[in-house]
Order: C-alpha cells, then structure tokens, then sequence
C-alpha cells in the first residue's frame, strides 16, 4: 500500500503511523452532552468501503494526514493535511 | 576541574570501506534545528537568504560541505555546521548538536547499497544532488540526503549510531560481494 504525504509525496506504507478513524477532526463542544462525548471518545463505524483515517507520517517529515481510502478494495482516494482538513 | 572531551557518535566505528564504497563519519560543529513560528516562513527564508544561504524548500539541502540546511520535515530545516544569527521572535531555534550522529557514504554503488536500506526511489535521475529526504533507514528514522553524484549523507538519532554502522556495514559487505 502506498500513501501519498501531501508534503514528501508518494511513500511507503510503513513509514505512517496509522491512528484511526478522522474523529479527532470533529470534536464536540464542550457542553455538548454526555452522549455525544461518549461518541466522540468510544463509539466508531466499521465501514466496508469509504473512510477517512488519520495517518501520521512518522518516519517521514511528521505531518498528521487525513486519508480516505476505501476498505474493501484498498484504494486510496485522496490525501490531506490534517491543519488543512481541520480548518 | 574536569576537561570534558566531545566523544563522536561514530567513535571508534567508522571509517571502514568494502568494495568501491566507504563509509565514514561527518562532525559538523553544530546542528540547529529552526522551526519558522505560524507566518513567519517568509521573514526567516529572508534571514537565510541575508545570511548567504538560502533556505531550503521542501525535500531539498542549500549550502556547501560543512556548511549546509538541510530540509528536515514539516516546518523544519537543519542547519549543520552553519550559525545563522537574526532568528529570534521567527523561529524557534534549538541546538541538537549532541542529538544526531551524521555519516558519509560514498563511491560507486552507494545508491544500491542505500536501496537495500530505504523504501525510496534514490535512482539518481529522480533523487538528485541537492534532495533530500525525511525516510527510513531498515526502522530506524533517518535524514539522507544527496551531496553528490555517488555520495550521501544520513543522520539518525544518536542513540542509534551503532545500528546504523551494522546494517549499513552488512550490506555494504552483500553488494561489495556481488560486484
């Protein structure tokens, strides 16, 4: 599998950490109630097919990395910056 | 008092060569690490530019042999034996002069040694004179960069200068072998 850092380009797999599903981006607000945050923190899909993940580019230039990619197949859709994506 | 004598990463390791390669090792009299603030990547690229050398963009070292910047991953350049004074409220500057070991490899096939090693195209029509590259080293995280046709130099975190001697060592030994 091959990943394309927005920064160094396309690379190897194993130079990403791989943290999980691209929650971190969409955090609640603070009083936004017990069941939302306990969605945040503890609950996640498990979807056959499309997903975004965040990856960390550890070996590489530590850029945190939003990829969506499909599980199924494991094609890679599109990459990008999680600062960016964030915004 | 006490007289503290520097110890080199690499001391008593290196230089040794097989075939048509060696390795060896580079003391550069600092390392920096410059991190420009948010926004600022423009007042600091004008800093090195007044200092002489200009600021590397992504994937690529500036300066000359015992003097260079060395890109060195999101928001980060290295500067290696080089002191550049004006920084301060730009960028935050951090000595790591005793955090890496920093070796030379070089001569005819040190790009197929370097293969065996590194998950990354190195051929040198694609990685030329002047790259460089955020990468890995067998697991070892790792800089490498090109500073001249069959010559590289690679910094790994200091703790790791041994491993790195040994894995670079066994297949310098394999590939001297086959040619």
């Amino acid at each position: 599998m091959r990943i394309t850092c927005p920064i160094c380009g396309e690379r190897d797999r194993r130079e990403f950490y791989y943290q999980g599903a691209a929650v971190a981006l969409d955090r609640p607000a603070p009083d936004a109630g017990p069941q939302a945050w306990d969605d945040y923190v503890h609950l996640r899909d498990n979807p056959a097919g499309r997903t975004c993940d965040l990856w960390f580019h550890e070996m590489g230039c530590g850029a945190w990395i939003v990829v969506e990619r499909d599980t199924v197949t494991h094609e890679v859709y599109s990459t990008e910056l999680a600062e960016k994506a964030a915004r | 008092m006490v007289k503290l004598v520097a110890k080199a990463p690499c001391e008593g390791l290196l230089p040794f060569s097989y075939g048509t390669v060696s390795l060896s090792e580079v003391t550069y009299d600092s390392l920096t690490s410059v991190a420009p603030f948010v926004g600022k990547s423009k007042a600091v690229a004008d800093v090195f530019k007044a200092a002489g050398t200009p600021m590397p963009a992504v994937g690529r070292a500036t300066g000359k042999d015992g003097q260079r910047a060395i890109w060195f991953g999101r928001g980060q350049v290295l500067l290696a034996g080089l002191t550049i004074e004006g920084l301060e409220g730009l960028a935050a500057a951090t000595d790591q002069s005793d955090a890496w070991a920093v070796v030379r490899l070089e001569g005819e096939n040190a790009d197929a040694i370097l293969a065996r090693l590194i998950p990354l195209d190195l051929d040198k029509g694609v990685f030329k004179r002047g790259h460089t590259a955020r990468t890995q080293v067998q697991h070892m995280m790792a800089s490498i960069t090109r500073t001249g046709v069959q010559t590289f130099e690679i910094i790994v975190m200091r703790s790791m200068a041994r491993t790195l001697v040994h894995e670079l060592e066994v297949v310098m030994k394999a590939v001297a072998a086959r040619h």
